[in-house]
């Protein structure tokens, strides 16, 4: 269990490793000068001043080092929790920045994922009931899954926002309010979060049902189903047999799924102008601000990589054939 | 008699028409007679087998009747056959090593069935454990999951499984097919044993390995094209065989240990098709004594007490 747990921990750092040195050497290595690009919004003239204030500025975000040694303090940045100073921003640190915005995104994505998994699987298992839900439901699925992301989302967003004039359309509270804990605030929040996470959900959920309905149809053919049937088991107890034993690759799916979820987190957050994590990659990218951008894509990397690991440790637990695995016993 | 077979029709519906698996088997069985049904691949004897118990999607009962201790047994109604399943017929299917959930600990499983079934599992809890002793399993197996046995192991807790609630009927299909050979030995002893205890009544053990099925079966079925071509003493089936496809399948097995020189003839040609069979005897045209008559279908007659054969040449036509 131990060597298990120590292998996939040793997996898991190689891969934190690789990804913190390639979002590294993404910014330094592509074409543009973030210090460059600042100044010039300065339209600064003065040669001299310039040159000045170039120095000064590559001094405050550590780029007149020689490679090597950015690497090393970008390390030991990293480890002492400073990511460094926003470009867009400054002087502010890329960590506040990025604090502010992951409780947005969090918030989203959390029971986009969990809800859209949880619904989708009992649908995918009741469609796979009969014939006639078979072809009514299935195809429902078949149509959200296909629609292009922000079509459907810009399509909600005027429906819903524009048109029926229920829930506002852009950002992640009410301007006119001062952040705070009072129920009017609180309620500004949901009524802003609802429609970016509506159209998470709705997406996600026809390709969980369909993943669902091929994988329950599968085990209710295996032999351990067959052979409930034959010694004359109620159809109530091969479902429930058949819908855990179809949850596992579901629940695999959801590890896979989980960095392309981001990425549709960015998407929505851009179409509904939420201030979550994915608004900020825009932002930094059009701002150059690659100090900003390479700390949300630390982030990203890290809660692909904790997400994983939840679910290779969940594994163990709903899966006997792993826990055989683990302790090395032959099958 | 217990079993009681009446010309059975069982075909496979296809796109390209009825498969007729079954057709027409007649047979009958005692209690307490374990009847080996051997034939080749495809001759009908597991579609027979599961005609038994529970037809699949694709099988439709055609024609033909089944009788177990004199009540009927109504097979193509799959509802009104639940009651039967289990209680009265029980399978081992040719599947044992996969049969078993693979995420549930098999004492789990088997209590959850019981329940489902109507059966308290307390109520067959010592019965559970002296039958797994009995086949060689310490009641550990009972906190496992499937994937810690091995395949001999996972064979032998199905077949405790299936015989739990005393079955009139058991139907073993190929049992014995994915063991070696000491294996197979140990599992006819345990079904032979089950049987002499009362754990089950009569016996169709499905098999295509009549030196194996010889030892232990009291009498012996031989199904060709979804006919029945003989059935007997498995002894007499063995020695004196009245029809001439037995007498060409055992002529194809080797004896251990004799080394006669001579080799070993196999039967020529294939099986018909069972799409659209021949009319009359359809072993005709692998058949070295075939002649006009045979055109028409022989009929299942008694050439000695219990020796029954379907063939023109046989005495008794």
């Amino acid at each position: 269990m131990w060597r298990y747990m120590g292998r996939k921990l040793l997996v898991y750092a190689l891969t934190f490793a690789v990804a913190v040195t390639i979002n590294w050497m993404i910014p330094r290595f592509m074409p543009g000068d973030p210090v460059r690009s600042m100044l010039n919004r300065g339209s600064i003239s003065d040669p001299g001043a310039l040159e000045r204030m170039t120095a000064y500025y590559e001094e405050v975000f550590g780029l007149d080092a020689p490679l090597h040694e950015q690497y090393l303090n970008f390390w030991s940045g990293l480890l002492r929790g400073d990511l460094g100073i926003s470009v867009m921003l400054y002087p502010e640190p890329v960590v506040d920045v990025i604090l502010r915005a992951v409780p947005y995104t969090l918030a989203l994505l959390i029971p986009a994922i969990v809800l859209s998994w949880i619904v989708g699987n009992r649908f995918g298992a009741f469609a796979a009931r009969s014939k006639v839900l078979d072809n009514s439901i299935l195809p429902i699925g078949y149509v959200l899954t296909a629609t292009p992301y922000m079509w459907l989302a810009l399509l909600m967003a005027w429906s819903l926002g524009i048109v029926a004039g229920i829930f506002p359309t852009a950002g992640g509270h009410s301007y006119a309010l001062t952040p705070g804990m009072n129920a009017e605030f609180l309620a500004s929040l949901v009524t802003h979060w609802f429609l970016p996470f509506l159209s998470m959900f709705v997406v996600a959920l026809g390709g969980w049902a369909i993943g669902m309905r091929n994988m329950i149809i599968y085990e209710l053919e295996a032999d351990y189903a067959t052979y409930l049937r034959t010694l004359g088991a109620p159809r109530k107890l091969v479902r429930r047999y058949a819908y855990r034993n179809a949850l596992l690759p579901q629940i695999t799916g959801l590890a896979v799924q989980l960095g392309t979820i981001i990425t549709g987190a960015l998407l929505t957050e851009i179409v509904f102008n939420y201030p979550g994590l994915g608004t900020l990659v825009l932002d930094s990218l059009n701002n150059r601000d690659f100090f900003l951008l390479q700390g949300v894509f630390l982030f990203v990397v890290i809660g692909v990589l904790v997400a994983n690991f939840v679910i290779d440790l969940v594994y163990v637990f709903i899966d006997p054939r792993t826990r055989v695995q683990m302790t090395g016993a032959s099958s | 008699m217990s079993l009681r077979v009446n010309g059975l029709k069982v075909h496979y519906r296809t796109l390209r028409g009825d498969v007729q698996a079954l057709d027409g088997v007649t047979f009958s069985l005692g209690d307490g007679e374990i009847m080996g049904l051997v034939g080749e691949s495809g001759c009908g004897k597991s579609t027979l087998g599961k005609s038994l118990i529970r037809l699949d999607h694709r099988m439709h009962h055609i024609a033909g009747s089944i009788e177990l201790n004199g009540r009927d047994v109504p097979i193509g109604d799959d509802a009104a056959m639940v009651p039967l399943r289990y209680h009265e017929i029980s399978l081992i299917p040719q599947y044992a090593m996969s049969a078993l959930n693979p995420t549930r600990r098999i004492g789990r499983m088997i209590d959850e069935l019981l329940r489902s079934r109507g059966v308290r599992p307390a109520d067959r809890a010592d019965e559970l454990r002296r039958r797994l002793e009995l086949v060689g399993l310490g009641t550990d197996v009972l906190r496992r999951f499937p994937i810690e046995l091995s395949g001999g192991m996972k064979q032998r807790v199905v077949m405790v499984v299936s015989t739990l609630l005393d079955p009139s009927l058991l139907i073993a299909d190929e049992v014995t097919s994915a063991l070696d050979v000491s294996t197979q030995r140990s599992v006819a002893e345990s079904l032979v044993e089950f049987r002499d205890r009362g754990h089950v009544g009569s016996m169709v053990f499905v098999t295509h390995d009549v030196a194996l099925v010889h030892q232990f079966a009291d009498t012996i079925m031989v199904m060709y094209a979804g006919h029945v071509a003989e059935k007997g003493p498995a002894a007499d089936v063995v020695s004196d065989p009245r029809h001439p496809y037995t007498q060409m399948l055992l002529s194809a097995l080797p004896e251990a240990g004799e080394d006669t020189g001579e080799r070993l003839r196999g039967i020529p040609g294939t099986p018909p098709g069972l799409l659209d069979p021949p009319t009359g005897c359809r072993f005709r045209d692998r058949c070295p004594m075939a002649f006009d008559k045979c055109a028409e279908r022989p009929p299942l007659v008694e050439t000695a007490p219990g020796h029954w054969s379907a063939c023109w040449k046989t005495e008794g036509h």
